[in-house]
């Protein structure tokens, strides 16, 4: 057998390699040492209170988009983080820092570009553009090789459902004010009502529980905390 | 055959689990890559996401990771690690606990085809599976840990082979990993939120992601490596001495190198800079692997034009020593800056999976078919597939960093007025075409070939039924 060519005995062959139960103790401890480094003080970070200023939680509409968002796996596809490059921040707009993403749960940051970037897409397009996009992104962006997105036109979300999302974020610590966790469905309808009635400006009629007007609304929140702030301490003159 | 109790142990092996995980291994890997040619379709051809939501590019993506990882890998892992465990302890694992293990991991793979494309996922990637199926992947793990343990503690050999540290620290980091980064508060039945947010949740999801690829796809696969390599080159392993080194570093070294994911990122820069040297490090303990596996042909090469087997291992390590080289290159801020988000990383991701873990999986499964059934059914069609997985592998991986290149420079273009030279990132999209098509023929020829070798284990097992009246073949 192929184990068997070292006959001679080491010292660490008696005290290691014979011992199950000392070898898996110190194979546990061998990547104990890297992680305990490296995470430890990351669970630790608190954000100083003038950092998270001017960063909210997400909406509960904004919410229920980004539930639909995750189910759809966007992520794969799009990143939400603007690297510090003039290449990246001419095409998006400002680079991500570490506290915009405080609400960020899951985070969203992806692995891969096949579309572009969304970090700073909030406001960047009007509502009907996204309307249109989503539906047929070659409407938009000719050559576009982003699937059609149909069914969110038809599919509605569940105020309940996406009360549960709210609630449990609440639970991990998103401020959210109480008036809004008192009644999650009136808050959710008062901004859907909001993007309808803007949609229908552009001719476009949608109702309000569709879940692409979720999708919008989300999108449209995407960076904008982030990019007032930014904005804000380079002097508000921009 | 004979029944394998070498050196008159008076234990019988249990082979029929080895079976099991054999045709699960050999079913996962042709539906995990036949959803990996769809994906890759779909980006060379978008209307072939078709409108249905279940089928779109963002839903199957993670069915395929998942299957291929988990089910395919992870399965073959299994295969191995039972057949040589026993023999490498000389006693018989535990049916039971064998058993729910298999139907446990069986039963997770198919409750993951069940509700990935249906849009229920964490996002995290490699991690997608909603919190039951990550308490049930806790439960049997814990299952497959005992019987482990178990091998290990009745054991009558007291060394511990090179390849059972490697399958040890696979069993222990990967139960630590998960349970860290599956830590999650449910709001419903099928959706739950991180305790962790922002950065620190995206740093935990990579230390964990990462690791998968160090502890799922690379320590098991160096201990079929030390098992299946000198078994089927009939020789000693090279050096016992560098496999030890090269352990402990390996170990010790990869926990660190999650964060050369998020180069560039709002992560501190301490972490960056540390994931960074680190990822770095690892070719040394990496290359420390290979070379023992390669060395170990000393005096056999001859057998690399001859032995189909020889020839789908011995690329296997190759690609190891070839992914282990390009990741630590990467893991250079400047590297990463330009290949960070492009198909490069794909192209990195399959020279991995498909040259190391696909190519040690088929040498391994070529090796044991004759001695869990008898003759494999037809001997050419072994070397026809190693033909059609090498060529397969090389126009994917080729096609994926040049398409990786390409983009990457495209989108980092300035031109004389300090502009965007192409501000319409469709434009950049346009030009990948030819390369998502390459890979797409790359990664068909690879399923054929995967095809192939299902074909011919099936046709084994027949041939075995039929001759098992007369003269049993199953080593039992
Ligand atoms: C027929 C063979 C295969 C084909 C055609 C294929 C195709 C693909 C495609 C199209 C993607 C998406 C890439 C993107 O985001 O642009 C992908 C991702 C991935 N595949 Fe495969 N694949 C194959 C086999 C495998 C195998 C055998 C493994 C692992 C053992 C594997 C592991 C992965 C992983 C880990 C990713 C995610 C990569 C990342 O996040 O960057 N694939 N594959
Ligand atoms: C010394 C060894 C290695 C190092 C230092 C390394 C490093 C890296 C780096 C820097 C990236 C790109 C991260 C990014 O820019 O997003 C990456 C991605 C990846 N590597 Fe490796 N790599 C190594 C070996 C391997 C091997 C052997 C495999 C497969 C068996 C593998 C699988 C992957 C996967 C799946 C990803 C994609 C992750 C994702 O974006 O989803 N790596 N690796």
């Amino acid at each position: 057998m192929s184990d068997t060519q070292h006959t001679q005995e080491h010292w660490h062959r008696r005290v290691l390699e014979n011992k199950g139960g000392l070898f898996a103790v110190l194979s546990v401890a061998a990547i104990a040492v890297g992680s305990m480094v490296e995470l430890v003080p990351m669970f630790t970070v608190d954000y100083a209170p003038e950092e998270v200023v001017g960063i909210h939680p997400y909406t509960p509409l904004e919410v229920a988009g980004r539930d639909i968002y995750v189910r759809e796996g966007c992520y794969l596809c799009h990143s939400q983080w603007v690297r510090p490059f003039r290449s990246e921040t001419l095409r998006y707009g400002t680079w991500s820092r570490a506290e915009e993403y405080v609400y960020d749960r899951p985070f969203q940051l992806g692995s891969r570009r096949i579309g572009p970037d969304l970090h700073r897409v909030g406001g960047k397009y009007n509502n009907a553009w996204h309307y249109e996009h989503m539906r047929n992104p070659r409407s938009t962006s000719p050559g576009s090789i982003m699937p059609n997105y149909p069914w969110l036109y038809e599919w509605s979300y569940d105020p309940a459902d996406v009360a549960a999302s709210v609630n449990t974020l609440a639970t991990l610590g998103h401020p959210y004010a109480d008036d809004v966790l008192a009644d999650i469905p009136g808050a959710i309808r008062a901004q859907a009502d909001d993007v309808v009635a803007d949609l229908k400006a552009s001719n476009i009629e949608v109702e309000p529980d569709k879940e692409i007007v979720a999708v919008i609304a989300y999108l449209q929140r995407l960076g904008l905390d982030g990019r007032a702030k930014v904005a804000a301490a380079e002097g508000g003159a921009k | 055959m004979s029944p394998d109790t070498s050196n008159g142990a008076h234990e019988t092996y249990d082979d029929d689990i080895v079976r099991l995980f054999f045709g699960a291994t050999v079913l996962w890997a042709v539906v995990g890559m036949l959803v990996g040619v769809i994906i890759a379709l779909q980006l060379a051809f978008w209307p072939a996401n078709m409108d249905v939501p279940y089928l779109t590019f963002g839903r199957l993506r993670p069915l395929h990771t998942n299957a291929v990882i988990f089910a395919f890998a992870g399965n073959a892992v299994f295969t191995g690690i039972y057949y040589s465990m026993q023999r490498l302890m000389k006693v018989r694992t535990h049916d039971l606990l064998s058993r729910i293990h298999f139907w446990g991991w069986q039963g997770i793979i198919v409750s993951a085809a069940l509700t990935l494309p249906f849009g229920f996922t964490q996002s995290r990637e490699y991690a997608e599976l909603i919190w039951p199926i990550d308490i049930a992947i806790a439960v049997v793990w814990v299952v497959f840990a005992i019987n482990f343990f178990y091998t290990i503690a009745y054991r009558k050999v007291q060394h511990l082979y090179v390849a059972i540290w490697f399958y040890m620290s696979f069993v222990l980091t990967v139960a630590v990993l998960h349970i860290v980064n599956a830590l999650a508060l449910p709001a419903t039945l099928t959706r739950s939120f991180p305790l962790y947010s922002g950065m620190t949740d995206a740093l935990v999801q990579w230390w964990y992601g990462h690791n998968a690829v160090a502890f799922f796809l690379t320590t098991p696969f160096l201990g079929l490596m030390y098992y299946f390599l000198p078994k089927a080159a009939e020789r000693p392993v090279f050096s016992y001495r560098l496999s030890i080194i090269h352990f402990w570093a390996l170990v010790f070294l990869y926990i660190w190198a999650g964060p050369h994911h998020l180069l560039y990122s709002g992560l501190p820069d301490w972490v960056q800079t540390v994931g960074s040297i680190f990822s770095i490090m690892l070719i040394a303990p990496s290359w420390g692997g290979m070379l023992n596996g390669l060395l170990t042909l000393r005096g056999a090469w001859d057998r690399l034009r001859t032995d189909p087997i020889i020839k789908f291992l011995v690329v296997g390590v190759s690609f190891y020593g070839m992914s282990t080289f390009e990741g630590p290159m990467m893991s250079v801020r400047s590297v990463n800056a330009l290949s960070h988000f492009t198909n490069w990383v794909v192209g990195h991701v399959h020279s991995g999976a498909l040259g190391w873990n696909g190519m040690i999986s088929f040498g391994m499964l070529y090796w044991l078919a004759p001695r869990l059934w008898g003759k494999v059914h037809n001997e050419s069609w072994v070397s026809l597939h190693f033909w059609m997985a090498t060529i397969g592998i090389v126009l994917y991986v080729v096609s994926m960093w040049a398409g990786g290149l390409t983009e990457g420079l495209m989108w980092r273009a300035i031109n004389a007025d300090g502009l965007l030279a192409y501000p319409n990132f469709v434009d950049i999209v346009q030009r990948l075409a030819p390369f998502y098509w390459t890979r797409f023929f790359g990664g068909t020829l690879f399923l054929l070939g995967a095809l192939l070798m299902a074909f011919n284990f099936i046709l084994t097992i027949r041939d075995a039924r039929a001759a098992g009246a007369s003269a049993p073949v199953a080593a039992k």
